[in-house]
């Protein structure tokens, strides 16, 4: 990979190998948030630069990082990589270095997802080691004032105590209302803090599914936590990633991934941070409203806007939590009303209403202009009359006299909004052309934001030539972006548009419906004692969840072609849902089947080919939970029921019984004992075993004659 | 001098976030800080005293920005600046005890100043110098005499003759880097030890069967109060808890350790209590010239209630509290808002939280601090005694150069 490491500034080189008995707490910043929410802003600018109450989001992490005691940070970049060095060279943390702290780069601009980030790291890793120890891995959108001296060292005398325990990971209390956010479930041992089960975005509603090896034991079950999204991880998370090529995403896969695969043993640990202390992370447009909220409100102490805590100028704080600029230009006539922030070199005009707003530097703000609820970021001249509520305006946006910003509008770097033009609600606006080559949501997520953009880029110089783009009225330009019709409904979730109250009641009705229900199962966080039958009454489903996984599962390892990995994975599955080698071989069996009848086929005998190829191919796979003669049974039981769902299959029964004694997939013993246990079985039943009847005396006849060859 | 350099930045890292507190803790460091700075600033040939000046000044400049709501980090610096000139004059005034010297007996100090230089000094320097030595001598210095200028024989300091003499030079600068430390050791000193002194006053206030309330905690109250107790005194002490960061707690706890008898109280019920008390004594955030008194938030209302039932009210505060400034100024008389999850739980009352969703929205005042005005004081207990509000100018004319005030 084209990617270079950056030092910082020679005159701050320490050398590492000084301080080996002492591990120097470091931090991975993730300086991508490898999701596409910011849209259409992050096309033009990472989020981590984005300016949060004034001040760029990754100078918070820093601050706060920095603060807590760590020494140093790598800050991983990927998209718009450029942006983010030359914005960390020029401010403090370069120009101004502290002597306790070394920030440096990493890019890597082809990383599409976390996993690809911290393989990445991995690989460098091997050739210049510079992970020595446990460490911090935050993305560049967190905002903090925990300390984190305390959270390391317990994972380090809980790591050095049990070798299995490679993660840390911070939750937090949430509310009830925690929109915007996915709603999270985990399920955590009260004592020993380890966390048992994660489940994030829960779609099947109130209903969750505990694996039954779980509840051995006492289990606190929550779900009103909000995850940090902060981690303390040991070095064998990183090498974790290496081996699983196809993590991607840090929660979805690799926490769920560990959870899971009882093999390896590894764990992780949870830790709830105590009240007074206060964690978020920024991943869509309504937790950058809140947090936001949150700043001004001085929930982040220290990190507030009247503090100079990373170089920023402190602004003075008025009352009514109104921030003010000691520059900044205020018509008498302007009403400027709470939890405003205006920043540096900002003119207000008469006659303006500015509320519950975060006003940036340099702005120029026209006469009778209303502001309610918005970000509006530097250099933005709104002209006379204008109405902005609850809107994001980027930098160098030009809102021209009268127009009006409905509810949740978005607009991106230098858009024009033409004379008295209504730009619609939840429009998001921008100077780039969406991108047309829309795929599923769950592959936009993973395609890194800087794959695009360059030719997207190109596209502003015609755009701004031909100037065509009047979609902002005559005099304005820039594209309104298209919202896909799926997300349409979810809109207001992810906006910064305070929840209408419609909806609001909606979700506490739910919420309290909810709630109801759960008393009687599971309290909204409560204890569970392992003889609690509520939780155990879908044991008995599990079989079928297993079957459907583990033929997934196998659809999915066939592709490596590895039968080695394929045992792996399903072991995996099979640990997780605490299965006998019976089931699994039952259910490799049935997955194998049904690959060969949905592969495309005429006739009979051509089905017949599929099966025996795919059986040649994965029999090891087979063969490693048919040891025994029970299991083998099994197998030939579970055929016999997949024949009678299918028509197809039938006739073939007997084929492939013998095909499958032919490959030593199953030994003779096993079809006797099948035949012997069936021959008392109803007619109806006898189906299968009336076809093998050949197949059965053919062996018993071998076999007799075996012996009479041993007799003589 | 890179890590003085860097011992600067990490300071000001620490007061920006906010991780030193206490103006006893900031003010030893601050002092600590400008001392290394003072010996390893290199000083010029010509006005060492404005070199060091500038350089105290540039590094004090940044530290007070970093956190402009401790005073404490003001004062030492003015403090420290005023060592500097008082120095700079008290050798100034040597050198012309020397000029007479060296006009009366011809040769003594010949060898010494190599017999060239003092002929030539010129007439207005001599005048100067004879100015400054003429402006009124505060009390401080009238106490302290001038014992070790007195021991300088020669040299003068003052900028205009200074080209000729190479050799006093050196030596001159080293003389005055010497003293300024010396000074600065001093203050050291006295910050580090105001504790013993403001408590040794205090068998002289608090007597027999007194009940004496106290708010928030303050080592200098703590020391205080112990003292009178070693000197089998016996009281009782209402602590009122200090809401919302209950130090009260802490102070309580110390208290019991050590034998007082000691009684809890809400904030809320310092009033209903306050027709029992004899005392109140408090420690200071800071007081400002005028005598009015930067406390833990609360103080003000223990004040008002102190002075409805005409209950002394006494502040202890050692002399790096002093700030020579003024609190009409809104940029001086800063509070600080902390976090309010010190108050309430985010986790509950995030819902409440969210202020633009149309309904009533929720928002948290969390002062640090309280301002008391001068007359609600009875009397200041400071290192050198007590003192009346209004005379706190007086002492801030003796420890501050008017020359600092605005910095």
């Amino acid at each position: 990979m084209g990617a270079q490491k950056k030092v910082a500034a020679a005159s701050r080189v320490r050398e590492d190998s000084e301080d080996l008995s002492r591990q120097r707490l470091q931090a991975i910043v993730l300086a991508d948030s490898f999701t596409t929410q910011f849209r259409p802003i992050t096309l033009e600018r990472p989020t981590v630069l984005l300016p949060l109450v004034n001040i760029p989001m990754i100078d918070y992490t820093l601050a706060w990082l920095e603060s807590a005691g760590i020494e140093e940070i790598f800050v991983f970049c990927c998209a718009h990589s450029s942006q983010v060095i030359d914005y960390l060279e020029k401010s403090e943390w370069y120009s101004c270095p502290n002597p306790n702290l070394l920030v440096r780069t990493i890019v890597s601009p082809k990383s599409t997802s976390v996993g690809d980030a911290l393989r990445y790291i991995y690989e460098q890793q091997t050739e210049t080691s510079q992970i020595q120890g446990d460490f911090v891995l935050v993305s560049g959108d967190t905002v903090s004032n925990m300390p984190l001296a305390d959270l390391i060292q317990e994972h380090r005398d809980r790591k050095k105590k049990d070798e299995k325990a490679i993660m840390t990971m911070v939750i937090k209390k949430q509310s009830r209302l925690g929109i915007g956010s996915d709603q999270l479930f985990v399920a955590v041992d009260p004592l020993t803090k380890q966390l048992l089960h994660y489940e994030e975005d829960n779609a099947r509603g109130g209903d969750v599914c505990l694996d039954k090896s779980v509840l051995d034991s006492t289990v606190l079950v929550c779900k009103d936590m909000q995850d940090c999204y902060i981690d303390i991880c040991s070095p064998e998370v990183l090498s974790l990633f290496e081996d699983n090529f196809d993590y991607q995403h840090l929660r979805r896969h690799f926490v769920n991934g560990l959870l899971v695969d009882d093999i390896m043993g590894y764990k992780i640990f949870t830790h709830e941070i105590r009240s007074s202390f206060y964690a978020a992370r920024i991943d869509n447009l309504r937790s950058y409203d809140m947090v936001s909220k949150n700043i001004i409100q001085r929930w982040t102490y220290p990190y507030v806007p009247d503090i100079n805590f990373s170089g920023n100028r402190p602004l003075k704080l008025g009352r009514q939590g109104i921030y003010r600029a000691s520059d900044s230009v205020q018509s008498r006539s302007a009403d400027i009303g709470d939890s405003t922030v205006i920043g540096y070199g900002t003119k207000i005009g008469n006659g303006g209403k500015i509320f519950n707003s975060v006003i940036g530097n340099g702005c120029c703000i026209g006469s009778n202009v209303v502001i309610q609820g918005s970000y509006i970021w530097n250099n933005v001249t709104i002209e006379d009359g204008c109405e902005i509520r609850n809107a994001i305006v980027c930098d160098g946006v030009k809102i021209r006299a009268g127009a009006v910003l409905q509810p949740g509008v978005v607009l991106s770097f230098n858009v024009v909004v033409g004379r008295d033009f209504v730009v619609p609600a939840y429009s998001k606006v921008s100077l780039l052309q969406q991108p047309t080559t829309e795929d599923s949501d769950e592959e936009m997520e993973y395609s890194g934001s800087s794959s695009g953009t360059a030719d997207l880029l190109l596209g502003v110089n015609n755009l701004q030539l031909d100037s065509k783009a009047s979609e902002l009225g005559p005099d304005g330009t820039g594209y309104i972006w298209k919202v896909c019709d799926s997300a349409h409904d979810e809109e207001w979730k992810h906006s910064v548009v305070p929840i209408p109250m419609d909806k609001l009641a909606d979700i506490t009705r739910a919420m309290d419906d909810d709630d109801i229900e759960d008393e009687s199962v599971v309290p909204p966080s409560g204890e569970l004692k392992s003889d609690t039958d509520s939780i155990n009454t879908d044991a008995n489903d599990d079989y079928g969840y297993f079957e459907r996984e583990v033929e997934e599962t196998f659809l999915m390892a066939i592709i490596k072609d590895d039968v080695d990995h394929v045992i792996r994975l399903i072991n995996s599955r099979r640990f997780a849902y605490n299965m006998a080698s019976a089931d699994c071989a039952g259910a490799v069996f049935y997955s194998m089947m049904r690959l060969a009848v949905n592969t495309p086929h005429n006739s009979a005998s051509e089905l017949y080919r599929n099966a025996t190829t795919i059986i040649t191919k994965w029999k090891g796979v087979l063969g490693f939970y048919l040891k025994q003669t029970d299991e083998q049974i099994e197998v030939i039981m579970k055929f016999e029921e997949m024949c009678e769902e299918s028509e197809e299959l039938g006739p073939l029964f007997a084929q492939i019984v013998h095909f499958l004694y032919d490959k030593d997939v199953v030994q003779e013993d096993a079809i006797l004992r099948w035949g012997e246990e069936k021959a008392g079985a109803d007619e109806s039943d006898k189906v299968y075993l009336n076809q093998c009847e050949a197949l059965i005396k053919w062996l018993k006849e071998a076999s007799e004659e075996e012996e009479e060859e041993e007799d003589s | 001098m890179p890590d003085v350099q860097s011992t600067v930045v990490e300071f000001v890292n620490k007061l920006r976030k906010r991780k030193i507190e206490g103006s006893q803790a900031t003010a030893k460091c601050t002092v600590e800080l400008l001392r290394s700075v003072i010996s390893h600033q290199r000083v010029p040939h010509a006005n060492q005293a404005a070199a060091l000046i500038d350089a105290v000044k540039a590094v004090g400049e940044q530290l007070v920005a970093a956190n402009p709501v401790e005073l404490a980090v003001g004062n030492v610096v003015r403090r420290v600046l005023h060592i500097i000139r008082e120095e700079d004059l008290s050798l100034t005034t040597a050198a012309m005890g020397g000029l007479d010297l060296l006009d009366a007996s011809d040769d003594d100090d010949v060898d010494n100043c190599k017999g060239i230089g003092y002929p030539a000094m010129s007439a207005a320097v001599v005048a100067a110098a004879a100015r400054s030595t003429l402006r009124p001598p505060s009390l401080q210095t009238l106490l302290e005499g001038t014992p070790e200028s007195a021991t300088v024989p020669y040299t003068s300091s003052s900028g205009a003759d200074s080209e000729s003499k190479t050799a006093d030079k050196s030596s001159l600068t080293r003389k005055l880097k010497h003293d300024v430390i010396e000074g600065v050791n001093q203050l050291i000193h006295e910050i580090a030890g105001c504790h013993e002194q403001i408590a040794e006053q205090a068998i002289e206030h608090i007597h027999q069967n007194e009940v004496i309330l106290t708010l928030g905690s303050s080592r200098t109250v703590l020391e205080f109060l112990c003292a009178a107790k070693e000197k089998k005194r016996s009281f009782r002490v209402f602590v009122a808890e200090g809401a919302p960061r209950y130090q009260g707690h802490l102070l309580a706890k110390e208290l019991v350790a050590r034998g007082l008898q000691t009684t809890v109280i809400t904030d809320s019920a310092v009033f209903a209590m306050i027709s029992r008390v004899n005392m109140v004594i408090i420690g200071a955030h800071a007081v400002m010239a005028n005598g009015g008194v930067i406390g833990p938030v609360g103080v003000n209302m223990a004040a008002l209630a102190a002075q409805k039932h005409a209950v002394p009210f006494v502040v202890l505060a050692g002399s790096h509290k002093l700030c020579p400034l003024y609190p009409h100024n809104p940029e001086v008389l800063l509070n600080e808002l902390r976090s309010p999850s010190e108050l309430l739980d985010f986790g509950e009352f995030s819902d409440c939280l969210d202020f633009g969703a149309g309904s009533g929205s929720l928002q948290v005042v969390n002062p640090t601090f309280d301002y008391v005005p001068p007359n609600l004081v009875s009397l200041f207990i400071t290192d050198t005694g007590g003192h009346n509000p209004s005379y706190m100018y007086r002492l801030i004319a003796d420890y501050y150069s008017a020359d600092d005030l605005v910095m």
